[in-house]
């Protein structure tokens, strides 16, 4: 049963071929005997889940069910969870049990989803190979020695090796796209705004949103159908209708203007990556798509942007742990000036301090036009690059990452080369932008991943064009050996 | 280049974050590395572009003044490494 997608479950439930109840078991004895290898759970609540997977069941039977009603999934650990510890993946919060649910966390509730635990995930969300968590790395599905990309790399890894057939992620710079290519699965960051960012522990507020991450973009369609919506608690929420995400799966594609960024087949891409990118979008063209070359002349830009807005607005958001309120504390401070010194320095990690002092550094006195101000220009050059191009065409394609899953620890030791993974992701975050990534081929035996960036609002046109592909290749369907090895169990 | 011991520490010193003696040095070299890649910015013309705060240019919406949320002290306070008495407990801080 573990092979199945949300969508197959969704019937499955209804045609009785089996229970919520049996289906949220095997999956949850799967991960208990699974997992130690992977690493990709935090918390599992074995039994939370088998209580909403009965009271699922008693829906189903009732006929009176919500469409995910029954449906196992889990959630990225930076998501708040009434009773249940959310970490961030971080030392700080290692003892942190929410009073509250996050919405998005209601919102599939409401729907009627099972939550099987708590994903592994970078610090604070702050990293591209999930090296940089507390609780140690997640390794790769496909291949134990590779890192499964981040952020949300527990999440990816999870649902790569079926131990769950969908979860919930976060974006800020790449982090539900970069490892859903680096897994092979298929993950979407929605329009800004388009999903409540309360009780979505914070890192860069104007960047952050949360999304699905599912092995089918038709998956992904149901999750995101339930996740998005208006929430008065988060100020930047969208008060705009949701659509049914998968009603227009299936719309034809005849015509659909794919615009390809130049920028994003230059230096530093992957030979055989690049290839399976080109790959796909002549199977696009096939099905009837029409390719236009476009220009993004600002896409160098993005990183050093990123990489200003983003530590800047940790840095305020990060201040708020303070060893008074919640969160970790050091042994017998010697005074108040001490408590916040220690408390924070043993309680953060490396990438995490980094990042909140770059991100002082540009706010100081004396450098914040220098830094902040700039980079908040160069953020609207880099949208209007993106406005300009979507008055020609409906999407842009390219690639997701610009190399496969690397090794663990290959760049453990270099944060900018790290950063420079999310290249080709981190453009639609300072935009706002829309934007997912699905398996479109291998190299050297892992998954490479095509990105879709899609105008504001447009996620069903995005979904329907991944949709098309996936009906027409099998790329989304591939096992991770992982998966495949641990197949009987 | 590398961020000096001193900026190092005056970071610190803003941040609330104690930084080790033996590890200022490697801390202001990794800085000096991203803020080489962030000095980038300096290369492009932006004179009269407005800053972006906000990707679709909405505004902060207005709610009426009126009280939303229950009063959940105690539920909050129970995660506090130290409170008594519905106060939140720190090092003395007046002599």
């Amino acid at each position: 049963m573990h092979q199945l997608t949300i969508a197959e479950i969704i019937r499955g439930l209804r045609e009785r071929e089996f229970s919520s109840v049996e289906i949220t078991r095997q999956l949850l004895t799967r991960i208990e005997q699974l997992d130690g290898d992977l690493n990709s759970f935090i918390t599992t609540t074995p039994e939370q889940a088998l209580q909403q997977a009965g009271a699922a069941d008693q829906r189903l039977a009732a006929g009176d069910a919500p469409l995910l009603c029954g449906v196992p999934i889990a959630h990225k650990d930076i998501f708040c969870t009434h009773g249940v510890r959310t970490s961030c993946g971080s030392k700080m919060l290692d003892n942190f049990v929410p009073p509250y649910d996050a919405h998005v966390v209601e919102q599939l509730q409401a729907a009627g989803a099972v939550s099987l635990g708590k994903t592994n995930m970078d610090e604070f969300a702050m990293g591209s190979s999930n090296e940089t968590s507390f609780y140690g790395p997640v390794k790769n599905p496909w291949n134990p020695e590779h890192v499964p990309g981040g952020s949300s790399g527990g999440s990816a890894a999870a649902v790569a090796a079926q131990l769950v057939p969908g979860a919930t992620a976060t974006d800020t710079g790449g982090s539900i796209r970069q490892p859903a290519a680096l897994t092979g699965t298929t993950g979407l960051k929605p329009t800004y705004g388009r999903v409540s960012r309360w009780g979505m522990i914070a890192f860069a507020s104007s960047l952050d949103q949360g999304g699905p991450i599912a092995r089918t973009a038709e998956d992904v369609a149901h999750l995101l159908t339930a996740m998005a919506g208006h929430d008065r608690r988060d100020s930047t929420s969208l008060d705009r209708p949701v659509p049914d995400f998968a009603a227009s799966l299936n719309d034809d594609i005849r015509g659909l203007r794919i615009g390809v960024p130049k920028e994003y087949f230059s230096e530093g891409l992957n030979a055989e990556a690049a290839a399976r990118v080109q790959d796909a979008l002549k199977e696009y063209e096939r099905l009837g798509a029409q390719l236009v070359e476009i220009s993004l002349p600002h896409t160098h830009l993005a990183v050093p942007a990123y990489y200003v807005i983003a530590p800047a607005e940790a840095s305020a958001n990060l201040s708020r742990f303070d060893g008074v309120r919640y969160g970790y504390r050091c042994e017998n401070p010697a005074d108040l000036r001490d408590l916040y010194m220690r408390s924070r320095g043993e309680g953060f990690g490396e990438e995490v301090k980094r990042r909140i002092l770059v991100g002082a550094y540009a706010l100081s006195a004396g450098y914040y036009d220098a830094y902040y101000n700039k980079a908040q220009q160069v953020r609207r050059l880099i949208k209007q690059d993106f406005v300009q191009a979507f008055e020609q065409v409906d999407v842009v394609m390219g690639p997701t990452a610009p190399n496969p899953a690397f090794r663990l620890n290959e760049k453990t030791d270099d944060p900018v080369a790290m950063y420079l993974e999310d290249i080709y992701t981190i453009s639609a975050n300072l935009a706002g932008l829309p934007a997912m990534s699905l398996p479109c081929g291998q190299a050297g035996g892992l998954p490479v991943g095509l990105q879709i960036i899609g105008n504001y609002l447009d996620e069903g046109r995005m979904l329907n064009a991944a949709h098309q592909f996936q009906q027409a290749t099998d790329w989304h369907r591939a096992t991770a050996p992982f998966a495949q090895a641990a197949g009987e169990q | 280049m590398a961020v000096d011991k001193q900026t190092v520490e005056q970071l610190a010193e803003l941040a609330r974050i104690a930084i080790s003696e033996e590890t200022v040095d490697e801390v202001g070299k990794r800085l000096g590395n991203v803020l080489q890649l962030v000095d980038q910015l300096q290369s492009v013309h932006t004179e009269g572009v407005a800053p972006m705060a906000h990707p679709l240019d909405e505004v902060q919406v207005l709610r009426p003044d009126a009280v939303t949320e229950p009063d959940q002290r105690e539920a909050f306070q129970e995660l506090a490494p130290q409170a008594e008495q519905g106060l939140y407990l720190v090092p003395k801080v007046i002599d």
